[in-house]
């Protein structure tokens, strides 16, 4: 073995073991996300915390609680926008929300929310097609410090061009200035489109399911995790949906980890939008 | 050696670059090809049907959790990393921009070296900035093979010149040699 290699494997080693201390001291359970990715967001936490050796950092994962907080948001990867691929809110709009009006109340959860921009564009959404205030968005995140963020409703100013383009591509109605107030460099998301929404820790490489939702959008989380964990999130999607309900997972994530057959349609291969079967419902036609 | 797949990194000037090399593969290409190219575009990508029209192999996206094949070129995806797993499947992650760029080379050179070691062929082509250089010094650290542009020959010199400058390249060709080297390397001339 050469010494690249031999440095490679003990890597892999201290990966596991700092694994199983995250695990059996705080019940965070890491250990089936991908883990070239992961390996990657190891050594970035390695360099923050300023140690040699990823090693160095499990007696201080063990003796120090507050730690957990900076280990749990420095692998936790919070890229995110508001309107992110406008096709994808655009298809939902057309072509999701319709059949969402019928109900009485409307229940939707975000599931790895991050800092709350999707959110926030799914109510903006919902209020434009006069549907927010029937609707109930539960959005949770693992990472505590991102729920926090998601929470303020404050994002930096500097977004607001990407997203003004983003907003207008996913076929807003109105000027995107209106859903935000700017004070100083920050734009803040009104009280109106927070309020309904709330917001919760969740894990889903652990945690439970989440009753009765209408639509679960969960993108762009998936793609961290292995296959196991993988089919494990779809079956909480799935059981954590009425009949005739509706998935969105990202744009390069699909269903093909689960291991449960014709449960779902499939409505747009593009924007990844699923529909739960079942006997007494008629699956929406595809779209695009 | 016997090589286990090709991986390509290229920018501006990229897709004429690919278009060239890729006229001169036939039916027949016994590993998979992978392709890293910045694209700057926020909507749907038509990089792998552009690449199809002008090539006899598949040209098609990369997809999570599959894995490549021979008689394939694979493109990475506009805005995610693309990542060779330790089972050598694809994976794909939207982390920070590396080099300024996702999909970035590096990313995706330094992950394929650790998996594939000395059964590695990286190629890097035009391109208007540095990324690429630290795929190539992971890609020379575990063994494989480094070729460049000849940076003269190239749309944009930045990126083979910069990759050159590491000292981790084996050959030097200008564009329109390039494909036979690669045909020559893993035995197929
Ligand atoms: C890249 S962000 C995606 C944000 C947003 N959904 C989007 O597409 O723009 C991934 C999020 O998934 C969260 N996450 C990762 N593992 C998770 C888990 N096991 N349970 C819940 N959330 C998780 C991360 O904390 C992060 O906020």
């Amino acid at each position: 073995m050469s010494e690249i290699e031999n440095n490679i494997s003990l890597e892999n080693i201290e990966i596991e073991l700092f694994l199983q201390t995250l695990k059996l001291c705080y019940g965070y359970d890491y250990n089936n996300y991908n883990f070239a990715s992961f390996k990657r967001r190891m050594r970035a936490l390695k360099n923050k915390v300023g140690v040699s050796s990823i090693s160095e950092m499990i007696p201080i994962l063990i003796h120090d609680k507050q730690f957990l907080e900076t280990v749990i948001d420095g692998l936790s990867v919070t890229m995110t926008d508001m309107f992110r691929d406008p096709d994808v809110f655009l298809n939902l709009r057309n072509n999701i929300f319709p059949v969402l009006k019928s109900y009485p109340r409307i229940k939707l959860w975000v599931a790895g929310c991050a800092t709350g921009e999707e959110v926030y564009s799914l109510a903006i959404l919902l209020h434009e097609e006069k549907l927010l205030s029937r609707s109930m968005i539960y959005a949770t995140d693992v990472n505590k410090k991102n729920l926090e963020i998601a929470e303020s409703g404050i994002f930096s100013l500097d977004k607001v061009p990407d997203y003004t383009r983003n907003y207008q591509a996913a076929g807003g109605k109105a000027s995107f200035s209106d859903y935000y107030h700017a004070r100083y460099s920050n734009a803040i998301i009104p009280e109106y489109l927070r309020e309904r929404v709330v917001f919760n820790h969740h894990n889903l490489a652990v945690d439970t399911c989440f009753g009765e939702m209408h639509l679960v959008m969960c993108r762009n989380v998936l793609i961290y995790f292995n296959t196991e964990l993988q089919n494990k999130a779809l079956n909480l999607f799935y059981d954590s949906l009425v009949r005739g309900g509706f998935l969105c997972l990202g744009t390069k994530e699909s269903l093909r980890a689960f291991t449960q057959t014709d449960k779902f349609s499939t409505l747009s291969n593009y924007s990844r939008i699923y529909q739960k079967l079942s006997p007494d419902v008629i699956p929406l036609k595809e779209f695009d | 050696m016997d090589y286990q797949a090709v991986l390509i990194g290229c920018s501006a000037g990229g897709v004429n670059a690919l278009q060239i090399i890729f006229q001169s593969f036939l039916e027949d290409f016994p590993i998979p090809i992978i392709v890293v190219s910045h694209q700057n575009i926020h909507g749907k990508s038509f990089l792998a049907d552009v690449l199809n029209y002008s090539s006899t192999l598949d040209v098609c996206e990369c997809e999570e959790k599959t894995v490549p094949m021979a008689n394939h070129i694979y493109t990475a995806p506009a805005n995610y990393h693309l990542l060779i797993e330790n089972n050598g499947s694809f994976s794909l992650n939207i982390d920070p921009k590396v080099s300024f760029c996702r999909p970035s080379i590096d990313v995706t050179f330094e992950t394929a070296a650790e998996y594939y070691g000395q059964a590695l062929l990286a190629v890097i082509l035009t391109g208007a900035n540095s990324d690429g250089s630290n795929g190539v010094r992971a890609v020379k650290a575990f063994g494989g093979t480094v070729i460049a542009q000849e940076p003269l020959t190239a749309e944009v010199a930045t990126m083979p010149e910069s990759a050159i400058q590491t000292g981790c390249v084996d050959y030097i060709y200008p564009l329109n040699d390039i494909a036979g080297k690669i045909l020559e390397l893993i035995n197929k001339v």
